[in-house]
């Protein structure tokens, strides 16, 4: 059910972990849907040097967690705010339609790390396309 | 460590055992003869089938003509209630069935509603049991029918199925049950149990896939499920699945023949890899009951994780297992089995089952006790939720 991609980004997922006092974090989802993303970023002159995660999830969510990071490290933050889910999901060579939501996570949490940057440097945080970010909905 | 193949999945299907393949080769090539023909080569075929019910009778101490040969557990759960049900309409229309039914019962009921039918679904406590006083309360002057679950699939847990049935006939009231999951586990006596219907699947003890049967008690107003010829003395209708019956009788012979031996070392093999996960494994919880539940059931809930990951890291061990998380279903909730015993969603997420059967070895235990540690190690090391918690304190 899963490609290749998915499975190389499960069973051996890039940027594990956490950063000691990040830049920005952003955590979505909930235990109650069974998926919690966490991502954590180091920024350097507007770029993203460093970026680990932490997931509680499928393996789609770790999968997306994965290459979600992979994707947007050395981007500057605009970059990295248009990485889209699809993106992410078409990077891993597609995800089954009922999980596509895990991609969706894996955007939202970029855009919470951005925003909660932005906030801590006394900027405005960015408009999410997405508005209800803390209860995602299963496709 | 040496990368092995361990079967712990034995609740969702088991291998056919040669010794039961062997008994219904014939039945394809040479004596194929349909069961219905008046000449001796159709004959023959029929007396084939009427030995293999024999066979069913035997092993749930019912008459041969009892027992009613089905395409599954599925068809006959379908065929009991709504047989039952259409049959008995001008008696009453209220049927009394449990949370933690098998789909195959569960969404049969949700049909029926949509028929004019009510429904109970009875709770169940935390381990999975029901409660013979909220059994009894739920019983009205319209109730036609009981249907509840001998052994439950998921956790294991055993129901008090005599009591139940005791409690039906003294009221008038068939009782159905859906013994898929316990034919070849527990010892079955539909007389002292006071089983109207049973349904029950070969697959799961040691048959072929796509057979089952259904008892019905001599005497049960049903209705048919399947018309069409008069096979099955006019019930079932459908030419006899000739080698599959065979198969069936086969197994169910070598299942009940010596259940005690069989479930004591199945049992020893259960107890010791669950202790072990236990020992090795904290923050586990046990999901279903202590001591009644089926001999090679194991449900557990990892907490902090999810249960698909932790199958696909199984699986790339070679170990097969199932889990009553959401994203294994591809559904929003996790397994009503679990929710139904009070899970929350979060511990639910994280459950494992392992149904251990014929197929396991001691060398299998040691292997999962070796393997399974570690995943659960490394997903939890992966899992915001084990990292809040242990930034807590790991209280």
């Amino acid at each position: 059910m899963y490609s290749d991609k998915v499975m190389d980004h499960f069973m051996n997922p890039r940027n594990v972990g956490e950063i000691e006092n990040p830049d920005g974090v952003g955590e979505v989802g909930n235990a109650k849907c069974g998926d919690i993303m966490k991502i954590y970023i180091k920024v350097e002159n507007n770029r993203i040097v460093d970026v680990k995660f932490k997931t509680f999830g499928c393996g789609s969510a770790i999968a997306s967690s994965s290459m979600a990071t992979e994707l947007i490290k050395g981007k500057t933050l605009e970059e990295a705010w248009e990485l889209t889910n699809v993106a992410v999901a078409e990077a891993l060579d597609g995800l089954p339609p009922a999980k596509m939501h895990c991609s969706v996570l894996a955007e939202q949490a970029i855009h919470k790390a951005i925003n909660d940057y932005r906030i801590k440097n006394g900027l405005e945080p960015w408009e999410d396309r997405f508005t209800d970010d803390d209860d995602h909905h299963h496709e | 460590m040496e990368k092995r193949f361990v079967y712990m999945d034995h609740a969702a299907t088991t291998y056919t055992k040669p010794e039961v393949l062997e008994a219904m080769m014939p039945y394809f090539t040479e004596q194929f003869g349909n069961a219905s023909s008046i000449y001796t080569f159709g004959r023959r075929s029929k007396a084939a089938i009427e030995e293999a019910r024999e066979k069913v009778a035997k092993a749930l101490n019912a008459l041969p003509d009892e027992i009613y040969f089905t395409g599954g557990g599925s068809e006959a759960d379908n065929w009991a209630i709504k047989g039952v049900a259409f049959a008995n309409r001008d008696k009453g229309n209220h049927i009394i069935t449990t949370k933690i039914e098998h789909h195959a019962v569960l969404h049969t009921c949700e049909y029926l509603e949509k028929q004019g039918f009510e429904v109970t679904y009875l709770d169940v406590d935390e381990y999975g049991m029901i409660n013979l006083e909220d059994l009894k309360k739920a019983i009205t002057d319209k109730t036609i029918l009981i249907t509840i679950m001998f052994a439950n699939n998921e956790i294991g847990t055993i129901q008090p199925i005599a009591e139940i049935g005791k409690i039906a006939r003294e009221r008038g009231i068939y009782f159905h049950t859906d013994a898929v999951q316990a034919v070849g586990n527990v010892n079955i006596d539909v007389k002292e149990m006071n089983i109207d219907l049973l349904s029950l699947a070969a697959h799961k003890f040691y048959g072929p896939k796509g057979v089952g049967a259904l008892y019905i008690r001599k005497g049960v107003k049903i209705d048919n499920l399947i018309h069409g010829g008069g096979q099955e003395r006019k019930r079932r209708a459908g030419t006899e699945n000739l080698p599959g019956i065979v198969g069936l009788g086969k197994a169910i012979e070598l299942a009940t023949s010596n259940i005690e031996e069989h479930n004591r070392k199945i049992k020893s093999m259960r107890d010791r890899l669950l202790n072990g996960i236990m020992e090795k494994i904290p923050y586990t919880k046990l999901n279903g009951h202590p001591e009644k539940r089926l001999p090679g059931n194991i449900n557990v809930s990892f907490q902090f994780i999810e249960g698909e990951s932790l199958l696909l890291l199984l699986d790339h061990y070679g170990i097969c297992a199932s889990t009553g998380s959401a994203c294994s279903s591809g559904s929003l909730d996790p397994s009503h089995v679990l929710m139904a015993i009070g899970l929350p969603h979060e511990i639910a997420h994280g459950s494992l089952r392992l149904s251990l059967g014929d197929l396991n070895k001691e060398e299998d235990v040691d292997y999962v006790l070796e393997v399974l540690p570690q995943i659960v190690q490394r997903l939890r090391d992966m899992s915001p939720l084990y990292e809040s918690f242990i930034k807590e304190g790991g209280k």
